[in-house]
């Protein structure tokens, strides 16, 4: 009798189980485009950056699987941030509509993933009990939003410019206008905090966190450009940013055409 | 030339900063916001397996509890199953347990906790049986990348010595990094870890 390899069978159909290309696994993390932990001229960064090489592991379940988040997790004001802690009017500040699509790295929408989202107030001050800075608190303005992004990956949400502010890094260290932005994605190592910034602002090429990215064409793709197409007149201006999350091989949903 | 190929780079990540909890978890920043908030209780009543409280600490490289940090943990239930569509392995799901939390540092003693249950060993598709573990990723201040690590549990000493992660860590003496110690408080099942960003006891980070 001839030795012959089993044929791998897909158990739950007892065939053969097709070919498909991709292992689920996500594409191998490009470490140079990101900010080294270690990154000194950003102090904090000196005593909370690991110093082993990370382990590197293959993409397991635990690692291509992540939280689920529906309709029913949000509110329906969780996006608008002029009207979501409005006590007696409107918050202010130049009002803005922010919006984008959250993709992974083959240019396909990520759908239904939780966007998150925080700033500080068109005087730079964050409503944080741990913020001293002396501009004052916007008694109108909360400064944190979410939404779940559409079938296409689509997001958008509505707030105020947040303004500069100063920090303690050198003497006068100062953050350029910025959102901070957390994205889920659907498996758990695609997670990213990153941060959005506002075409034209000059503090920009001299922020110390900012410039923590090596790689210039990374750090340009944090900036959001101005689009005038997507304002309202007399109403609001529009950004758009965005956001890459990583690519995955994969056709884990094999018995769907469309993949994933 | 060949063919362009046109693939989109990831996003670069930037710190979440000291006041990442505005927007993950209002209320410790001063202020309720939203209807529906998460938190650190995965379970519900209902929810199947052994109740467990996870705690610990990020320490800095003076050996200082890192104090503005946000950790978030995804888990298999107490079946060894997550709740996601990719997870088609055998043990049931419950609708009770989404494995998803996160949690917010103590601002004076450092001290993070999670409210959870003991997942079950998970059987991956490829057939290997990973030893029963906590997925964890921690943002700060001065954290310019989420650093992924993960917890497993002293009282599963058989599966750990066997779980395919634990035995790529080259030197023994690391793998104890990331084993949480079960103890008991007031009757309750406490597993107590610390999370070492540098020195001799440094915690095993993944590149996942």
């Amino acid at each position: 009798m001839n030795a012959q390899a089993p044929a791998l069978r897909d158990p739950r159909l007892n065939r053969p189980e097709p070919f498909t290309p991709g292992d689920g696994g996500l594409f191998q993390r490009d470490r140079t485009i990101h900010p080294p932990a270690y990154a000194p001229g950003y102090k904090s960064s000196v005593l909370r950056s690991p110093r082993q090489a990370l382990l590197s592991i293959e993409s397991s379940i635990s690692e291509i699987t992540g939280p689920v988040f529906g309709h029913n997790d949000l509110g329906p004001l969780d996006n608008d941030l002029i009207r979501n802690y409005a006590k007696d009017g409107d918050p202010v500040g130049e009002r803005i509509i922010v919006h984008g699509r959250v993709l992974d790295e083959t240019g396909r929408g990520v759908p239904n993933t939780l966007v998150e989202f925080w700033q500080a107030n068109a005087g730079g001050r964050y409503r944080h009990k741990k913020d001293t800075y002396l501009a004052p608190i916007d008694p109108n303005f909360g400064g944190c939003g979410r939404a779940l992004t559409d079938d296409a990956g689509y997001y958008y949400f509505r707030t105020v410019k947040p303004g500069p502010y100063p920090w303690r890094n050198f003497v006068n260290s100062w953050r350029p206008a910025h959102i901070h932005f957390s994205v889920f994605g659907s498996g758990f190592a695609q997670r990213l905090i990153t941060q959005m910034y506002f075409e034209g602002d000059p503090l920009i090429p001299i922020c110390p966190i900012l410039t923590t990215i090596p790689d210039k064409a990374a750090l340009d793709r944090l900036v959001a450009p101005l689009d005038l197409n997507a304002s309202t007149p007399f109403d609001s201006l529009a950004y758009r940013f965005d956001i890459v999350l990583r690519g995955q091989r994969s056709t884990y949903f094999e018995n769907r055409p469309e993949g994933n | 030339m060949p063919q362009p190929l046109n693939y989109l780079k990831e996003t670069a990540s930037q710190t979440a900063g000291p006041y990442v909890h505005i927007g993950l978890i209002p209320a410790m920043a001063g202020f309720d916001i939203f209807e529906k908030n998460f938190s650190n209780m995965l379970v519900t009543p209902n929810t199947q397996g052994e109740r467990i409280t996870l705690e610990g600490k990020v320490l800095d490289g003076t050996g200082t509890p890192l104090r503005d940090v946000l950790l978030e943990i995804w888990q298999a239930n107490a079946s060894g199953r997550y709740n996601h569509p990719a997870d088609r392995s055998a043990g049931g799901l419950d609708q009770e347990f989404r494995g998803w939390g996160r949690a917010g540092s103590d601002f004076d003693s450092g001290l993070v906790t999670f409210e959870t249950i003991k997942p079950g060993a998970i059987t991956d598709k490829t057939g290997r049986t990973c030893a029963p573990h906590v997925n964890v990723w921690i943002v700060a201040r001065g954290i310019n990348i989420g650093l992924n690590t993960r917890l497993y549990f002293s009282d599963e000493e058989t599966a750990n010595a066997a779980d395919p992660v634990l035995n790529l860590i080259e030197q023994p003496s690391r793998r104890k990094t990331l084993i949480a110690t079960r103890g008991e408080r007031a009757g309750k099942v406490v597993y107590s870890f610390t999370i070492n960003l540098q020195g001799p006891d440094e915690t095993v980070f993944f590149d996942v």
